[in-house]
């Protein structure tokens, strides 16, 4: 009689690929409702918006390479990278935008090279830089107004749907460039001061930014404290960012300023749920801090001397390209060697 | 002005290319023909002919050469596989003229039937025949290729191919791919059976 | 450690930390709640001859042998072997293949005992006082009792009672650990028995000298740690609590633990100067060197819920597994599951009528709830989870896809072989992928290829070898061929130099002449053979000039008995042998001839009846290549047959018959042939 052999470990600890996508979801609630909050129904209209078509894409592309779509489907997976264009993509963008990135994410930068787990780049931020790309003055131009500098408040439910689904004319301040689109034009004839006295700064650093900045910052760190994303990635992020900012941006004046870089635009967002996706990014613990440093770096370059305001996806991108190698490179010491082995084929470090 | 500017500056990266080329060429020039060696280590070295050349080397010259690498029978679909990485071709499947993959044997003699001839151990390719003249022959089990060669010499008929035993000592784990097949299939009263088997 | 000195005052012992690590349920409390119970007989014992690390063990017994408890059945083979030893008197009924403990669920040797109830002692050699003995004696008793490490792994304990040639052990340690979940054998060991581990310790130490002697043990095991206390109270012995983690009882991670040095890839904790035992161990050797006791059961915990009365008893080696669960209310699952070993590490029983054997630490029999079957593996999202828990520091996930797309050369880079097969990456992996099956696939896969590759590296090897050798000898001859001709065309000069003396070839021939007379003797003799040989066109003067060369044959033995009067009985022989020979020389060439004669008439009927179309159906043409083959092969036997019956007589009936099978084979063929071309007139 034989009887069922299978090969050790027999017990099976709690984690699930579905659970970790699930909470990365939830983690990013508080942002999405600080956004609502401040810049009305687009982000969330985004959000569902692209939920939808990810999940349509997933499932007719599994259906046609051959997969149960019920099985992959429950991993949520597709629905991450959903939420995170929803939340990336500005709130004002017309329906078709959403589309075209959450449809280029899933089925080319995903399912093209051999679905999840085995995409080279970010998915999300792949139909994200497409967008950018072919679209670059919807894209820079369909950033709400904050709530508070609109004499009668935000746009309400319906006329959001009309902005995305029929172009319908914005009335004119409903939409404006981003904070550090705004400093970063500005400051090249102004000083300091008159930028900042620009509405959209508000009171502290950026308005309604700082605080949609400070919740996916939070969620960030639940995220960090269930072991759900390594630290090194977000860490190394912001001191990619923090580090040349310090170095020779410190002149206010002349550079956007340190507080502006990680309070506006999608910087907390980017450290904390972007670089921090598991399968495009380094994989090794040094490689991770060095993959994070980049992509912060990048950001601080593009931003600063490049022709888009704000360049998470285009850093993350690079970075993507790059992370192969870093893990060649980054490999830890096993235990019983000496030092680590790096590179492709190093002698033996005995 | 500009254009000769650019011209002389193409002129000289290419001067400046070609040094460089030239140099690595010869700091890294390999030593003798070590293709050859390379296609040599990837054959199984049963030496046993099949290829149509007198053994695995003169094979790999062949090979190296541009004959194809789909003749090897005792090396089978992985030596095809291993040589197509190797030189970067597409892997061919095995040219049936040569003979088909068979499980790895090993020659065995009959001793009580040996006549002592030395004719095997003439025909060994690899010296794996003991024996002296007159006397009862023997294989020496772990050295024998399997090449077959010293069967048809025999004058008496009395060296048999046997296939290889396998036990606990070359037992293998398969490889899980395998039995994850198995393992979506729950209802299944095989479930799990003989994942492991040898 | 002779005389273990008190020391009540170590200093607080530091403990280290391992990378990784996991924290899986435990399960202890199922089974360590109840005494060690001992196990009923059972009416068969199947005792594997491999029951440890290196080679098998040798059976000194025979079937339908009687033999009494602790006798030895079975004898080390070789240095890295243990002898096994019969658990209970009976009688021998079969030494065959049987089931064994092992994930591959193959059968091995095994040595079937049918118990007579009567549980009847050998007499055995007890000792009050180890001191007494040499350490000599004492490995000698250890090896004598069979004992292989009984943590898991089985390496014959007696080896590793030999300190390292160059250095001395600096530190013993004592794996009570215990770190993979449902196991307690050791801690019910300890609680119930420590005064016998910690006197089977001092053994150990007196073989070793070891500077310090350590016992690691994990804080979940209280009352382990409290009777280790009182029993260690007055010798060196230290007892070190380690934080609960598996695997702390891994050896490697207890030795980062205690000592915070690491065993260096590829290398054993000898080669720092470490030895590790298992707390079984321990108490095996004690009752070896105390009682004299061989090793013949074992405590082994019985737990998972399929088992009603779980708890760890002593059994005897050789239990049929299915019996002895059978015993404490086993129920089979569905599906039906046995593990031998913990829920990480132990591997699932194929066939349940496998015994317990020496490394046998506890058998699991879980419920489809407790330990739910796998599920389907998703996707690696290279999370990195698996990296942060394995204590051996290795990139899991990388490990997973060089496995599986086999690109055994960077799992290698990767440092596979020094995955120490934990389960802690398998266990947090999130996609649930059965790493450690992969890593245990790419493995035996590499050293298969290893294997092969240095088989195929001999076989080159030897066939150049063969090869130069075949060119030396063709050259060797070659140049024999030379020095014949050209001392032919010498002494044809020298023939013809009285009739036409011609100074310059005179002096040509004459000069190697005057060098070497001897060299020219040979020479001008072979060139006179040679020529001779020339003249003989027709075989009759070549009989004649064979004769004659025999002749010369025969008076050249002559001059040699003559060299060789020293030893004259040899030289007799030899003529007369000679003698013989030519005897058999000229029988075989009428044989010979006899031969000629009958394949030429074969060869005229085969020519005959060869039909003279020529149009040829393939059968026909491999009709004819059979036929060929068969006169071919029957030709080589017939010159066999010639050869034999001048040098062999013994050989030539079997020669005989083979020729007559293979003549009668080429008569078939021959029919077949004759058939097939009639049928091909018919049609
Ligand atoms: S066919 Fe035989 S001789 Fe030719 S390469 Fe293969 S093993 Fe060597
Ligand atoms: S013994 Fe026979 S089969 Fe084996 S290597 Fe030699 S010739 Fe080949
Ligand atoms: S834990 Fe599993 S999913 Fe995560 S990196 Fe390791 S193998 Fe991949
Ligand atoms: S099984 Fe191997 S790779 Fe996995 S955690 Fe253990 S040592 Fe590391």
């Amino acid at each position: 009689m034989a009887l069922l052999t299978l090969s050790s470990p027999h017990a099976k600890g709690s984690n699930r690929t579905s659970d970790l996508m699930r909470w990365v979801i939830l983690a990013c609630v508080p942002g999405l409702a600080l956004q609502t909050y401040f810049f009305g129904w687009g982000n969330l209209h985004n959000v569902l918006w692209c939920a939808c078509i990810a999940l349509s894409c997933e499932a007719i592309v599994l259906k046609l390479r051959g997969r149960a779509p019920a099985f992959y489907l429950k991993d949520y997976s597709a629905l991450v990278t959903a939420v995170l264009l929803g939340l990336a993509l500005p709130p004002l963008a017309p329906w078709w935008i959403s589309l075209v990135a959450t449809t280029f994410a899933i089925v080319f930068a995903k399912h093209l090279y051999g679905g999840m787990g085995y995409n080279p780049f970010n998915p999300a931020m792949a139909g994200y830089a497409l967008v950018l790309i072919s679209f670059p003055v919807a894209m820079t131009t369909n950033w709400a107004t904050p709530s508070s500098m609109l004499a009668d408040g935000q746009l309400g439910l319906g006329d959001t749907l009309a902005v995305i689904w029929q172009q319908s004319p914005l009335p004119d301040g409903f939409s404006g460039a981003t904070p550090l689109d705004v400093y970063k034009h500005e400051i090249a004839y102004k000083t300091e001061e008159t930028v900042r006295a620009f509405a959209v700064f508000g009171e502290h650093f950026a308005l309604g930014w700082e605080w949609v900045n400070v919740a996916f910052l939070l969620g960030g760190l639940v995220l960090l404290g269930l072991k759900i994303i390594p630290w090194q990635t977000p860490v190394a992020v912001l001191t990619g960012l923090a580090v040349p900012s310090l170095l020779l941006g410190s002149d206010a004046d002349q550079y956007t300023p340190l507080s502006i870089h990680l309070l506006a635009g999608a910087t907390m967002l980017g450290a904390f749920f972007i670089a921090t996706d598991p399968v495009s990014s380094s994989t090794t613990p040094l490689g991770r801090l060095v993959y994070g440093f980049g992509i912060g770096l990048l950001t601080y370059i593009i931003r600063t001397w490049g022709g888009y305001p704000d360049a998470f996806a285009f850093a993350v991108l690079l970075m993507n390209f790059a992370a192969p190698l870093i893990d060649v490179y980054t490999q830890p010491r096993t235990y019983g060697f000496a030092g680590p082995k790096r590179g492709p084929k190093s002698r033996e470090n005995q | 002005m500009l254009v000769l500017t650019a011209i002389i500056t193409l002129t000289l990266l290419a001067i400046g290319f070609g040094a460089l080329l030239g140099f690595a060429a010869i700091r890294f020039k390999m030593q003798g023909n070590p293709v050859v060696d390379q296609i040599d280590s990837l054959l199984p070295q049963t030496q046993c002919g099949q290829c149509g050349h007198p053994g695995c080397r003169p094979y790999a010259e062949a090979i190296a050469n541009g004959e194809d690498i789909n003749k090897c029978p005792p090396g089978g679909e992985a030596t095809i596989q291993a040589l197509a990485d190797l030189l970067d071709v597409e892997p061919m499947a095995l040219d049936a003229e040569h003979g088909q993959e068979k499980p790895k044997q090993v020659a065995v003699i009959r001793e009580d039937e040996c006549i002592g001839c030395t004719k095997c151990i003439q025909a060994c390719p690899v010296d794996a025949i003991l024996g002296a003249a007159k006397h009862m022959h023997t294989v020496i089990e772990s050295e024998c290729t399997g090449c077959d060669l010293c069967v048809e010499p025999c004058p008496v008929d009395c060296i048999d191919m046997v296939d290889v035993e396998h036990g606990l000592s070359d037992w293998k784990w398969t490889s899980p791919d395998r039995s994850m097949l198995i393992a979506t299939d729950r209802s299944s009263t095989e479930y799990g059976r003989s994942t492991n088997a040898a | 450690m002779t005389a273990p000195v008190s020391n009540p005052n170590h200093p607080k012992r530091a403990v280290h930390a391992f990378h990784g690590g996991i924290h899986p349920p435990e399960h202890k409390v199922d089974s360590n709640q109840t005494p060690i119970a001992t196990s009923p007989l059972p009416p068969r014992l199947i005792m594997p001859l491999q029951q440890h690390l290196g080679k098998a063990a040798k059976p000194i017994v025979a079937v339908g042998d009687h033999v009494l408890k602790g006798q030895r059945i079975a004898e080390a083979d070789g240095a890295i072997s243990a002898h096994v030893h019969a658990p209970t008197s009976g009688t021998i009924t079969a030494i065959e293949d049987r089931a064994i403990p092992h994930p591959s669920g193959l059968s091995d040797r095994c040595i079937e005992i049918r118990t007579d109830g009567e549980d009847r002692w050998i007499e055995l050699e007890a000792n009050e006082h180890y001191e007494t003995l040499s350490v000599e004696e004492i490995r000698d008793k250890v090896r004598g009792a069979g004992i292989a490490g009984m943590g898991g792994a089985g390496f014959p304990t007696e080896i590793k009672m030999h300190p390292p040639q160059q250095d001395k052990v600096n530190t013993l340690i004592i794996n009570a650990a215990e770190c993979e979940p449902y196991i307690t054998a050791d801690d019910r060991l300890m609680r119930e028995r420590a005064d016998e581990l910690v006197k089977g310790i001092e053994i150990m130490a007196y073989a070793l000298q070891p500077g310090e002697c350590l016992i690691g043990i994990e804080d979940n095991k209280p009352e382990a740690i409290e009777a280790l206390k009182r029993a260690v109270g007055g010798t060196r012995i230290e007892v070190v609590v380690v934080p609960t983690k598996y695997p702390s009882g891994g050896e490697k991670q207890l030795i980062k633990l205690l000592t915070d040095k690491e065993v260096p890839s590829g290398r054993i904790p000898a080669d720092i100067g470490i030895v590790c035992q298992n707390v079984g161990t321990a108490v095996a050797v004690f009752r070896a060197v105390r009682f004299g006791e061989p090793l013949i059961s074992r405590i082994t915990t019985l737990t998972g819920d399929q088992i009603s009365r779980k708890g760890n008893v002593e059994v005897l080696l050789g239990t049929p597994i299915q019996w002895l669960l059978n015993q404490y209310g086993y129920q089979a699952g569905n599906p039906e599951r046995i593990i031998v070993g913990g829920p990480m590490m132990g591997y699932a029983l194929n066939d349940p009528d496998a015994p317990v054997v020496k490394t046998t630490n506890c058998l699991l029999a879980p419920s489809a709830e407790e330990l739910p079957l796998a599920e389907p593996a998703q996707a690696c999202i290279r999370c990195g989870l698996c990296a942060e828990a394995c204590p051996a520091e290795l990139l899991p996930q990388q490990l997973y896809w060089f496995a599986r797309s086999q690109e055994h050369e960077k799992a290698e880079h990767h440092n596979l072989f020094d995955c120490i097969e934990c389960g802690a990456c398998s266990y947090v992996c999130p996609s649930a992928i059965p790493l450690v099956h992969y890593y245990r696939h790419a493995k035996s896969e590499i050293k298969q290829h290893r294997q092969e590759q240095e088989k195929s590296d001999r076989a080159r090897i030897r066939f150049e070898a063969r090869q130069e050798r075949l060119e030396r000898e063709k050259q060797e001859k070659e140049a024999k061929r030379k020095a014949r001709a050209e001392a032919a065309a010498k002494a044809q000069a020298a023939k013809q130099a009285p009739a036409a003396p011609a100074k310059p070839v005179e002096t040509a021939a004459s000069a190697p002449a005057q060098n070497d007379p001897k060299q020219a003797a040979i020479e001008a003799a072979l060139a006179r053979k040679q020529s001779s040989n020339q003249e003989a066109e027709d075989p009759e003067a070549l009989k004649t000039a064979l004769d004659k060369a025999i002749a010369k044959l025969d008076k050249m033995l002559d001059a040699l008995e003559q060299a060789k009067q020293d030893n004259p009985d040899q030289v007799e022989k030899l003529t007369r042998a000679v003698e013989k020979n030519q005897v058999r020389v000229n029988q075989a060439r009428q044989n010979y001839e006899r031969a000629l004669a009958s394949s030429n008439t074969q060869a005229a009927n085969t020519t005959a009846k060869a039909p003279p179309e020529p149009k040829e159906l393939p059968s026909r043409e491999q009709l004819v290549t059979n036929l060929e083959k068969a006169r071919a092969k029957l030709e080589k036997m017939s010159d066999a047959l010639e050869q034999a019956q001048s040098e062999q007589p013994e050989q030539v009936e079997k020669l005989i018959r083979s020729v007559e099978k293979n003549r009668i084979r080429v008569e078939a063929a021959e029919r077949a042939l004759a058939e097939a071309d009639k049928q091909e007139d018919v049609r």
